[in-house]
């Protein structure tokens, strides 16, 4: 086990590229820290699998390096590596059982027979296929496949990472929430670095003590659950997470007032001027509707119960404006006022949020 | 794949079954016809019985024509399947050098199959032949219009220059279909080169591998033009296989009766061998969606 | 703590991109190896067909040489100035193109029956059909010669086109089918929910889904007609007699004209190569029968 840490990492699927298009992966210095159970979300064609791949060695970089630990791993191949990786749709050995599949990266490292048969029994406990030990893989539906490789990734104890790529898709809704708690209670056991590669957001946040955000070959924030709800540092966290996701506004920022259009929204600190496309950003959670005094003008056009609350589906000239409202609460189409709560108002230059001074300055000291 | 019962299908398939009734069943027909008769010319016909079956049932010429057929055919078998497979393996994954390969390889199946035994007879000649002139210049007695071994050997190149790319490019298509995801799950498991054969690459390219068998049985056991053309059946009868044997028979000395029952056992030996890989074939379509 | 952070692409790239193109150049590999040796054993007589089509008869009995020393077309020029040796293709490719598009045309509907209906009878007609692609033409090359000379049909490319049914027609049958099957049953639903007759749907919608199958099939079509020997031998005389016939008849007749029939010889590769050259890219597809 180690820590892994990139250093000054791209990658581009062309020979010469010269666009910042051409990247698929923008340059990149992060650490994972040992032991940590992490999630990769983004969107598709975020280069969130060209990261995961060039981690695990089947990609190399076409720039930068790869360190785990002390060492440096970016000419090393996969085998060197000692990582165990699985796949978005299954790979399994048609022709070999169940037991031998589970058996098989064990097996190729020379391990002794006991123990091979012995942590086989015990993963096969964990996937819930002890019945199936003895049958050949082939046969079987895509779901038990995905649990043969899930269990082939986790078979070996010494692993300096387990990576994993999307590795629930083709499994059932209500076999996904069991596998995922069973990863978290294997993360737990042993201590793996674990790092999983998602699209969707609630597995990401009930998965992972750190969700690492990527969009457009960047990884855009790093934190944990928390901090990517409140403190978005790009819009398009706010926009990816949360449902709905965050409400975003073109507005010009002067001091402690953002100014949407003619309509003054008070900030919660005080901002420096800025320059360049400013946005102020509210969680739909934060935003209440009433029907008289102070707010934004806003719309309501759609009142849509979603169970334990509803979301009120609003616009302020044309532009999309949602608010949670608490279950009972008395709200209807029709002309409304918005109101954000000055604490959770975040603003954006260029999409990359900005401090106000107050926290700048406790930064500095 | 759920297909709903209609009868009317019947309708589409007709224009099949009308076709090949014409060019197979009416043909057919003829020969068992001619098999169970005898003739003395003048289109005159007599009944024979089963008298033409027991003569080549009891023919050392067609035993002997068979077990050169089943020899040969075993032979180019276990010579083009290896082959095919290391070719295959070989092959370019992509870009330019693995369309010019594709190209390359497929270029000796398009070619006329007594243009190919044109090119071996010329290759092999040792006056004018590359092949025949650098064997004898190396100081070796090669010469396929006396010696039978080399006219085998000779014959058994040459099939395998025709045929090889076909078992090729069938096994190159099963390894087209194998998710890039499977070599990188190999390379993790720290699988080695045969283990990543053994257990990746065969089992994916079983079912074409399968095609490509029962096609290359098939064409090797019905093999007539090429090595007819480069040595007529000779030396002796040493390169007579099954068809130029019936062919012999049939066009040459016009032994009607006897022909067709050669013939129909002929077919019926191809069906026979052909049903049981066809049976084997399904059997295993069917334990893979089990 | 784990840190995120971002920076543009520099410009200068340069040491890294170095080290990533030399770690993945390309260099010789037991794989390599196998394919020039494979490449060169098929090249070589190929090679050696166009060297001697390329030279005189004096100077292929004369003297022995890798590659001509005075190159001629005078072959060349034999075959395509004389109607008897030219005629040979053009007969040939008639009867081809003849066999391929009655193979394909009535093999669409039949292989369309097989992959979406279930009827009487239909596994053991499948199966019948395929044994006529295991048939030795050499049963049938007589009571072919029969059969086409008692209707009056011998010495026609039809009657060639005909014959060649006997083996193409299961085979695109076959490769039709393995196509067809791949695409979902509800294309064919919606489109009579959406009112298109039988006809309409296959011409307009269904064929062009299946267009790379058609080719596919088209292809082995052309493959196995213009390869054969025996039954467009046996079927023709003068009128329709194929190339390959030619080349055996002025072999035994004129003897020794190497250089003539190496040129015959290597003017039969091109419809091949060409065809080849067209299907590169579905020819890893399409020898899997559309099975893979």
């Amino acid at each position: 086990m180690a820590r892994i840490t990139l250093s000054g990492l791209a990658h581009s699927y062309v020979p010469d590229p010269a666009d910042p298009d051409d990247w698929a992966l923008k340059e990149l210095n992060m650490t994972w820290q040992d032991g940590s159970a992490y999630a990769l979300l983004g969107a598709s064609g975020c280069g969130k699998s060209t990261l995961l791949n060039i981690i695990s060695g089947l990609l190399a970089p076409s720039r930068g390096r790869v360190f785990f630990g002390e060492t440096d791993v970016t000419d090393a191949p996969t085998a060197e590596r000692n990582i165990a990786q699985v796949f978005q749709f299954p790979v399994v050995y048609d022709t070999m059982t169940v037991r031998q599949n589970l058996a098989f990266p064990l097996r190729n490292r020379g391990a002794d027979a006991d123990y091979v048969r012995r942590r086989v029994e015990s993963i096969a406990a964990m996937i819930g296929m002890e019945a199936e030990l003895d049958r050949k893989a082939r046969g079987l539906t895509a779901d038990a496949k995905q649990k043969i490789s899930l269990g082939r990734g986790m078979v070996r104890e010494d692993v300096s990472a387990i990576l994993f790529d999307e590795p629930l898709t083709v499994i059932d809704p209500h076999m996904k929430w069991e596998l995922r708690t069973q990863l978290r209670a294997l993360h737990q056991q042993f201590g793996h670095t674990m790092i999983y590669v998602t699209h969707d957001q609630t597995e990401a946040l009930t998965f992972a003590d750190r969700v690492v955000v990527m969009h457009d070959g960047r990884v855009v924030q790093t934190g944990t659950p928390e901090e990517l709800f409140e403190r978005p540092e790009h819009t398009f966290v706010g926009y990816f997470i949360g449902s709905p996701g965050m409400n975003l506004l073109d507005a010009q920022v002067f001091g402690d007032t953002a100014w949407v259009g003619d309509h003054a929204v008070p900030l919660s600190g005080n901002y420096r001027p800025v320059r360049g496309r400013v946005q102020i950003g509210i969680r739909p959670e934060f935003v209440s509707l009433t029907s008289d005094g102070e707010g934004l003008p806003v719309e309501v056009s759609r009142v849509e119960d979603v169970g334990r609350y509803r979301i009120a589906r609003a616009h302020h000239e044309g532009e999309p404006v949602n608010a949670v409202v608490a279950e009972g609460a008395a709200v209807g189409t029709g002309r409304a006022r918005a109101v954000f709560a000055p604490e959770r108002i975040n603003v954006y230059v260029e999409d990359w949020r900005v401090a106000p001074e107050a926290e700048q300055g406790r930064a500095a000291r | 794949m759920n297909r709903t019962v209609n009868q009317k299908a019947w309708f589409l398939v007709l224009p099949v079954l009308v076709l090949v009734a014409f060019s197979a069943v009416i043909p057919l027909m003829t020969v068992v016809n001619y098999s169970v008769q005898d003739s003395f010319g003048n289109n005159q016909f007599f009944w024979a019985g089963l008298e033409w079956f027991e003569e080549i049932l009891t023919s050392e010429r067609v035993h002997n024509a068979l077990g050169r057929q089943i020899v040969f055919s075993a032979i180019i078998l276990a010579i083009e399947v290896p082959l095919g497979i290391l070719v295959a393996l070989s092959m370019p994954k992509r870009g330019f050098w693995a369309s010019l390969s594709l190209v390359l390889i497929a270029l000796p199946l398009l070619i006329p199959w007594n243009v190919v035994g044109t090119i071996w007879q010329i290759f092999g000649r040792v006056d004018i032949g590359l092949l025949g002139w650098t064997l004898r210049n190396l100081g070796v007695d090669y010469n396929y219009t006396q010696n039978a071994l080399d006219a085998w050997i000779t014959v058994i190149v040459m099939d395998v220059w025709h045929w090889t790319s076909l078992v090729a490019l069938l096994a190159y298509a099963g390894l087209q279909s194998i998710p890039e995801a499977y070599y990188q799950a190999a390379k993790i498991d720290q699988a080695s080169r045969w283990s990543v054969f053994r257990y990746i690459e065969l089992p994916k390219m079983q079912g074409v591998l399968l095609i490509a068998i029962l096609l290359r049985f098939m064409d090797s056991f019905m093999i007539y033009t090429e090595p007819f053309v480069v040595t007529g059946g000779g030396p002796g009868n040493a390169t007579t296989f099954l068809s130029i044997d019936l062919v012999k028979m049939a066009l040459g000395q016009f032994d009607l009766g006897p022909a067709a029952a050669f013939s129909l056992m002929y077919f019926l030996v191809i069906l026979l061998i052909s049903w049981v890989f066809y049976t084997v074939m399904v059997n295993l379509d069917r334990r893979g969606e089990r | 703590m784990s840190s995120a952070d971002t920076t543009d692409i520099p410009g200068d790239l340069a040491p890294d991109r170095a080290r990533a193109r030399s770690a993945r150049r390309w260099r010789p590999s037991g794989s390599t190896l196998v394919m020039v040796l494979y490449i060169l054993f098929l090249m070589l007589p190929i090679y050696w067909l166009i060297n001697m089509s390329l030279k005189t008869n004096a100077e292929i009995l004369g003297t022995f040489s890798l590659w001509p020393r005075n190159p001629t077309l005078a072959n060349y020029r034999t075959i395509l100035t004389d109607a008897s040796w030219y005629m040979g293709y053009v007969n040939s490719l008639i009867y081809v193109v003849m066999n391929t598009v009655i193979s394909v045309a009535v093999a669409l509907p039949a292989a369309y029956a097989f992959s979406r209906y279930s009827f009487m009878g239909d596994k053991h007609l499948f199966f019948w059909l395929l044994t006529n692609r295991m048939a030795p033409p050499a049963v049938f090359a007589l009571p072919f010669f029969q059969l086409y000379s008692s209707v009056g049909l011998f010495d026609t490319h039809i009657a060639v086109a005909l014959a060649h049914c006997l083996f193409n027609v299961p085979l695109a049958v076959w490769i039709l089918e393995g196509f067809m099957r791949g695409v979902p049953r509800e294309i064919d639903e919606t489109a009579y929910i959406d009112g298109y007759s039988f006809p309409k749907f296959f011409v307009k919608i269904f064929m062009p889904l299946i267009a790379s199958g058609i080719g596919v099939a088209a292809f082995f079509c052309f493959m196995f007609s213009w390869v054969e020997l025996l039954l467009s031998r046996t079927l023709t005389s003068v009128d329709a007699k194929p190339i390959a016939a030619t080349m055996t008849r002025t072999v035994s007749a004129s003897g020794l004209d190497w250089g003539v029939l190496a040129a015959a010889g290597a003017l039969t590769l091109i419809p091949g190569a060409l065809v080849v050259f067209f299907v590169r890219n579905y020819i890893a597809k399409g020898f899997a029968l559309g099975r893979v």
